[in-house]
């Protein structure tokens, strides 16, 4: 064996542990199962002090329609996600970015969506500091919309990456870990979609 | 240009699903969405019904992202061990959390 290929043999199974999976991907998903506490606890917190204190409540200045829709817009980024995973490992890396471009710009709407919602509902008297229930809720939706925002620049940066040719069908790993974090964030919308909006609050 | 490029598969890996299956998921979960907004304004529902449905559409919207777009159906069984593990301590979390305020509140 000549030493290009031996380095290229080590390159390629150093990342592989005794389990035969490659630890990159194994570190991403002991990291989502540590981000499920994270975000358990706060939508535990949200749970425990909905309802609680004076003054207006989160659930008295919902838009359930407009939040239903953004709900939709991130739900669809997570098809357009898996669509660039999908194309990248089919070979068409043009295709690949094309959907990731399209996923980074679905989660800019959710975001600016969620800009507009907290502004709306200041303005309607609701802020951090009204209630346990109302900094709760910004609390959850908060870390959240910095999770969402942190995926876009991620997949900004794998747009940046294929357009100097960095994003190979070889490395197409990187892709499939971003993707990851980004489907956790889509989920994570869903329970608080479910829990936080639509979740009866006794005036039901 | 696109090359045909063979995804290695770790042990107890299986191939992904192609762009139309996950279209296809992408309908129900869509599909899911809709009745769950819908359900939120049948206010004829009673309340434990409508709380009871939603949360059996939120779990399978949840798992689907989870199994398909993360392929947890396809990926080892190491990765699901983990995700599910971090899963049941967030429900042992609010679980205590949640007892911990009764037993405060009731002495």
């Amino acid at each position: 064996m000549s030493d290009v290929a031996v380095s290229e043999h080590a390159e390629h199974a150093e990342h592989y542990t005794a389990t035969g999976l490659d630890n990159r991907k194994l570190a991403m998903w002991a990291f989502l199962g540590s981000e499920c506490l994270l975000f358990g606890a706060l939508i535990s917190a949200y749970l425990l002090y909905r309802g609680r204190g004076p003054g207006l409540h989160p659930h008295d200045v919902y838009d359930i329609p407009y939040t239903s829709v953004s709900s939709f817009v991130l739900l669809m980024s997570s098809l357009t996600m898996v669509l660039a995973l999908s194309a990248l490992q089919q070979g068409y890396v043009r295709k690949c970015r094309v959907w990731l471009a399209a996923t980074a710009m679905l989660g800019v709407v959710f975001i600016s969506g969620q800009v507009y919602e907290f502004t709306t509902f200041v303005h309607k008297g609701l802020s951090l500091t009204v209630n346990p229930a109302s900094s709760a809720f910004f609390t959850l939706t908060g870390f959240h919309g910095t999770h969402v925002t942190l995926g876009i620049i991620m997949l900004l940066s794998l747009v940046g990456m294929s357009l100097v040719g960095k994003i190979t069908p070889e490395n197409s790993l990187i892709v499939e870990l971003v993707g990851l974090y980004w489907h956790f964030v889509d989920i994570v919308w869903i329970v608080i979609f479910t829990v936080v909006y639509l979740m009866p609050t006794g005036h039901k | 240009m696109a090359t045909e490029h063979a995804v290695e598969h770790a042990p107890g890996e299986h191939a992904h699903p192609g762009p139309a299956e996950y279209v296809r998921v992408a309908v129900i979960l869509a599909i899911i969405t809709a009745v769950e907004v819908a359900a939120y304004y049948v206010t004829s529902l009673p309340r434990s019904v409508f709380t009871a449905l939603l949360f059996v559409m939120m779990i399978l919207k949840f798992a689907m992202v989870v199994l398909w777009f993360m392929h947890l159906r396809f990926d080892s069984r190491l990765f699901r061990r983990l995700f599910v593990t971090g899963i049941i301590l967030a429900i042992l979390v609010y679980t205590a959390a949640f007892s911990t305020l009764v037993f405060v509140k009731h002495g």
